[in-house]
């Protein structure tokens, strides 16, 4: 038997001497669009029983802050700006530039974060007051959990900005960490739609 | 033309026993210690569903209290499904896939022994839930609400507690194992290995994760969202508030019914590797088997609510989904058809893999037969609930997907091992297998157009003879393990030594020795044309001169 193979006039090896690197810019996008079926999920269930139930908030509720809200969603949406000239500068090989850009985006999760922890504790319902309470905490929390990694992510791949000459080779992992906060930030501007707008 | 990755017999052994028990991040390794996981859990999966069987040999309820048989068939059905045919599955295709496509490892190698080390996590946590004062879970594998959400002993850590954490730590490894796969087969090719001339192994097992990364994570939510139901006092599912218990049917089976499809593709997997191999004949229609695997993973996203005909689901929807599911018969009889093409006029060798491989389509027939009847909506209604569902659902997981695992374990087993398994052995596993499984479910084909329900612990008289043939079915069944589990062990002990190519077989993983070395090849290959070029070997020295 015969093998279908063939090694002595071998063209360049295109595929198997790739670096590493490489194979977490195709696998990491490939995770972010499974982990984001679990929000499909969640918004799915959420739009559905919000459409069966003409009664959503619990008595002597009208409806969520807005305006707080509102103010979350302009900080975690700048940050997404932020990011964005953070990798850009890294790409120009502006190492400091790109150092203080990319904790600024790590603050502004922060405090985004602290703003959350505050409507948490103002809200006027609980976590069982009917589905109004379960919706918002189960969406807001499991999407808060995100920015809380993202933030742990981002001071991780700053703690390894400081070895020397540790990104002059590509950084894919901080283009991963970029992208995974911007999936953050749409996964919020959906969640406040649904949540607060509608 | 010499093959140059032939090597000699002297090669060391490289095989410690001791590597098998130890984090490692090579594919081989881990994907030996998937099998062998999946293998042990298989047993006790197999040991509550004979529990369950003694239980039904009669109509009375004379050998397990109601609660631990309700217990028996959950864990049966969770443990089967999550720590047998996902885990053994992943563990052939972790083995099998870098050196189908001629890579040295897989893309993230680290995180897939991550992936590998939580599965004994899910075996132990519901394992565990046998020994907690509210028993296990009691709801079956799907945990509908609202049986699912009673809290009746009142625990904090209760079986069904236990069981969804288990899911939903399964299912992040699962995802783990899908992104790593998936990356690997995109991007670690050898050198002219192009979609087109990878194997159907790698086809079905690509279609199969694309499937579990983007179906899973509906279950992992429903989940998440049925936990909270259960233990912090929220009304997501619950009927008795606001909430709407056939969301959860709808998250459930947008998974659930594609995860046939993530157990069943990797068999036809196997399928189309060891016919040709021992027909001698390349794989009928290649391409249009290879394309429909994707073709199968598109279509099984759009059936769940066939899952759901009586779930007070309306006529459009019921006719709309009767459609679409009558659809996957499509590419499934494409590759039936293929199949039985490829035997037509070949030489046929029956050795073990074989047996099972013919075992295992022919069964499949079976299933999708009965599965194109269940399609139908009023057919669908008249057994809803029914064995006949039960019977139908073995016949896929067990007579098409088990036979097709151990088919694949067989004929990848020298290569896996270095050493020949007994053929003898084999051929009396099979036939006990073969015998043993239409003895256990095709019984329960009849038993549910007759009228008997699913998941009770005790029945009316009259169903009382098909249920005495089952029971023994099942019994023979458990036994057929035994043959096996000596044949693997002994023959890994002190087989005899295998060639790299046994079988004579096609395919990048037979160029390599056996057991392949620590990066697979000596060289990376380079491929010039399609798998399965049997008899056809005058043409292909030809054709690589000219390339």
């Amino acid at each position: 038997m015969e093998s279908p193979i063939d090694s002595r006039n071998s063209p360049p090896n295109k595929l198997n001497s790739t670096p590493k690197r490489d194979n977490l810019a195709f696998g990491f996008p490939v995770f972010l669009l499974s982990e984001s079926i679990i929000f499909v999920s969640f918004f799915v269930t959420y739009a559905l029983l919000r459409w069966k139930n003409p009664t959503w908030f619990p008595p002597g509720v009208s409806g969520l802050d807005i305006p707080r809200a509102a103010i979350n969603t302009v900080i975690l949406v700048a940050s997404s700006g932020v990011i964005y000239f953070a990798e850009r500068a890294l790409d120009r090989h502006q190492l400091i530039k790109f150092r203080r850009l990319w904790l600024l985006t790590a603050a502004l999760g922060v405090i985004f974060l602290i703003g959350q922890v505050l409507e948490w504790r103002n809200m006027p319902f609980g976590l069982d007051a009917g589905l109004a309470g379960a919706t918002f905490y189960l969406l807001t929390g499991f999407h808060g959990m995100h920015v809380f990694t993202g933030v742990v992510l981002l001071l991780y791949m700053y703690k390894r900005s400081l070895v020397p000459g540790n990104y002059d080779a590509g950084h894919q992992g901080v283009s991963a960490v970029s992208l995974f906060w911007h999936f953050v930030d749409l996964i919020w501007i959906i969640l406040f739609l649904l949540l607060y707008i509608w | 033309m010499t093959n140059i990755f032939i090597k000699s017999a002297s090669e060391p052994e490289p095989t410690n026993w001791k590597r098998y028990f130890s984090f490692s991040t090579d594919h081989k390794v881990i994907g030996v210690q998937y099998l062998v996981t999946a293998f042990i859990f298989f047993l006790f999966g197999g040991l509550f569903a004979m529990i369950v069987r003694a239980e039904l040999l009669t109509p009375q309820l004379d050998v397990v209290d109601r609660s631990l048989y309700n217990g028996l068939f959950t864990m049966h059905g969770t443990i089967m499904i999550f720590l047998w045919i996902f885990p053994a599955n992943v563990g052939l295709a972790n083995y099998l896939i870098p050196l189908m496509i001629g890579a040295k490892e897989t893309a993230f190698p680290v995180l897939n022994a991550i992936a590998f080390w939580l599965i004994p996590v899910v075996g132990i946590l519901l394992l565990f839930s046998f020994f907690l004062p509210s028993g296990t879970a009691q709801a079956g594998w799907w945990s509908y609400p609202p049986v699912s959400i009673q809290n009746p002993s009142g625990h904090l850590i209760n079986g069904e507690f236990l069981w969804l954490l288990a899911v939903t730590i399964s299912g992040i490894s699962s995802i783990m194992g899908g992104v790593n796969l998936v990356t690997t087969i995109f991007r670690m090719r050898s050198p002219g290995m192009t979609f087109l001339r990878m194997p159907v192994y790698v086809w079905t097992t690509f279609s199969a994760q694309l499937l579990q990364l983007f179906c899973l994570p509906a279950l992992t939510g429903a989940a998440i969202m049925l936990l909270f139901d259960l233990s912090f006092g929220t009304d997501f599912f619950s009927p008795f508030k606001q909430g709407d218990p056939v969301i959860y049917q709808h998250l459930f089976w947008f998974y659930s019914h594609p995860a046939v499809y993530v157990m069943a593709l990797p068999a036809f997997g196997v399928f189309s590797e060891v016919i040709p191999a021992f027909a001698r004949k390349p794989l009928f229609g290649y391409k249009t088997v290879a394309i429909s695997s994707l073709l199968i993973s598109v279509i099984s996203t759009l059936v769940w609510v066939h899952h759901m005909f009586a779930s007070a689901t309306p006529n459009w929807m019921r006719i709309l989904f009767m459609a679409t599911s009558m659809l996957v018969a499509v590419p499934t009889g494409i590759k039936v058809f293929a199949w039985t093409a490829t035997i037509w006029r070949g030489k046929l060798h029956f050795q073990t893999p074989m047996l099972f491989a013919l075992g295992g389509v022919a069964m499949f027939l079976f299933a999708g037969i009965s599965g194109v009847m269940l399609a139908s909506v009023p057919f669908d209604i008249h057994v809803n609930n029914t064995y006949f569902i039960v019977g139908h659902f073995h016949y896929v997981v067990f007579n098409t997907v088990t036979m097709a695992l151990y088919a694949g374990i067989y004929f990848w087993f020298p290569k896996i091992t270095g050493r020949m398994y007994s053929e003898g052995w084999g051929k009396l596993h099979f036939w006990l297998t073969f015998i043993g499984a239409n003895l256990n479910f095709f019984p329960m084909h009849p038993l549910g157009l007759q009228g008997m329900v699913r998941r009770i612990s005790s029945y009316d008289p009259q169903y009382t003879g098909w249920n005495v043939v089952a029971s023994l079915g099942a019994f023979l069944l458990g036994m057929s393990t035994l043959p096996f589990i000596a044949n693997i062990v002994s023959s890994w002990l002190r087989g005899r030594k295998a060639l790299n190519n046994p079988w004579n077989a096609t395919g990048l993983e037979w160029t390599t020795s056996s057991p392949p070395p620590i990066e697979n090849f000596e060289e990376i290959p380079i491929v010039t044309s399609e798998p399965y070029g049997y008899g056809e070997s005058h043409r292909l020295a030809a054709d690589s001169s000219s390339i």
